[in-house]
């Protein structure tokens, strides 16, 4: 993306964490399609959104990002079955401590999706970069 | 098991504020089984100070340790190299796990991360109740099994009360009925004999916390 002179600056980091059931096959749609995606995401895939504990979470801020997408499963369709509601709680849990800490809740956020929905995973990520441009960077990262 | 819950965070920012580097450590037997200050909540928690204090711009170093067994010297004792180069530690052991430590180190500041709530055991995956309260005569033979002192809010030895409604108690109403679940449960062992013998009323002074410190001594087990 070329910067102009009106161009945002600030270019928020996100850890997208995929499943390898959904989160991981839509985002490798969306690099077959070409899709615009935003330019600072690290991909993390895992093997069941219930993998994902929610000390990740708060490190991945606390390691410098500025947002969190997990892109598991839909409720009632993990083949593990029970992980994407793992994660869902534990995403529940790391609201609570941001909001105990002063820091957006908003910076974490879970999305759940299927292996052909590479479109949404991309809009999904663009609009959360975009609402992370508006908060500002996280103060919370060392 | 004894339970206990993370202590409001302001709380603990407010008691940190002096300090730059500290040492949060846990405990590896009951505060870890109510997920309360075990090493997964010891690294979370370790995250959460760390973020909020630099987004208050004051940096906090955090060191993280969780012994086996906090409350038994040995294991205490492991933290010793950590604890000297630290200004203060956080606890989320129970108060007995914080109390070892303060035994061990008298020169350092030793600060509470959770509150120590009650012997309990686990209902189900996230609800514990209480069961216990170390009252030191123990009286659930003549009860079903069932304890009145933790369980009724009157802790009556001779109920139910003229609370008991339904099965549950005026006191707290989503909460059973001690007395009732004692009358059950003899009612199903077939000892409904047993709710007419009168228990007699505890020696609080003598065996229980009214009458100061208590102590278990076992002459054969000293070095």
């Amino acid at each position: 993306m070329e910067r102009g002179v009106n161009m945002p600056t600030f270019d928020p980091k996100i850890i997208a964490f995929c499943c390898d059931q959904s989160g991981y096959p839509a985002a490798d749609m969306a690099g077959s399609l070409k899709l615009t995606l935003p330019e600072n995401v690290e991909i993390v895939r895992v093997p069941c959104a219930g993998r994902i504990e929610t000390i990740y979470l708060l490190k991945a801020l606390e390691m410098g990002a500025d947002g969190v997408l997990i892109f598991a499963c839909y409720e009632e369709n993990c083949q593990f079955l029970r992980g994407n509601l793992r994660a869902k709680g534990r995403l529940s849990y790391a609201h609570r401590m941001l909001e105990k800490i002063g820091l957006e809740k908003e910076r974490l956020e879970i999305c759940h999706l299927a292996t052909n929905s590479g479109v949404r995973w991309a809009e999904v990520l663009q609009r959360k970069s975009e609402q992370l441009r508006k908060l500002g960077p996280n103060p919370g990262k060392i | 098991m004894i339970k206990a819950e993370q202590k409001p965070m302001e709380e603990m920012l407010k008691y940190l504020d002096p300090y730059n580097k500290v040492l949060l450590s846990g405990c590896g037997a009951c505060v870890t089984v109510c997920h309360a200050g075990g090493e997964k909540e010891v690294g979370l928690l370790a995250s959460a100070l760390r973020m909020a204090r630099q987004k208050i711009g004051k940096k906090l170093e955090v060191l993280e340790a969780t012994p086996t067994r906090q409350c038994e010297p040995e294991f205490a004792l492991e933290l010793a190299e950590t604890v000297e180069k630290v200004e203060a530690v956080v606890s989320i052991a129970c108060g007995v796990g914080v109390q070892t430590l303060v035994r061990h180190f008298p020169k350092t500041p030793i600060y509470p991360g959770v509150n120590t709530t009650f012997l309990g055991e686990t209902v189900a995956q996230g609800l514990w109740e209480e069961r216990c309260q170390a009252c030191g005569n123990c009286v659930l033979e003549k009860t079903g099994g069932i304890c009145p002192i933790a369980r009724c809010a009157k802790q009556l030895l001779n109920g139910p009360c003229g609370g008991s409604s339904k099965g549950k108690c005026e006191i707290k109403r989503e909460a059973d009925c001690a007395w009732q679940l004692i009358y059950d449960r003899l009612k199903a062992l077939n000892q409904l004999y047993q709710m007419e013998q009168i228990i007699p009323a505890k020696r609080w002074g003598v065996e229980s916390r009214d009458s100061g410190l208590r102590r278990i001594v076992r002459e054969d087990l000293n070095l």
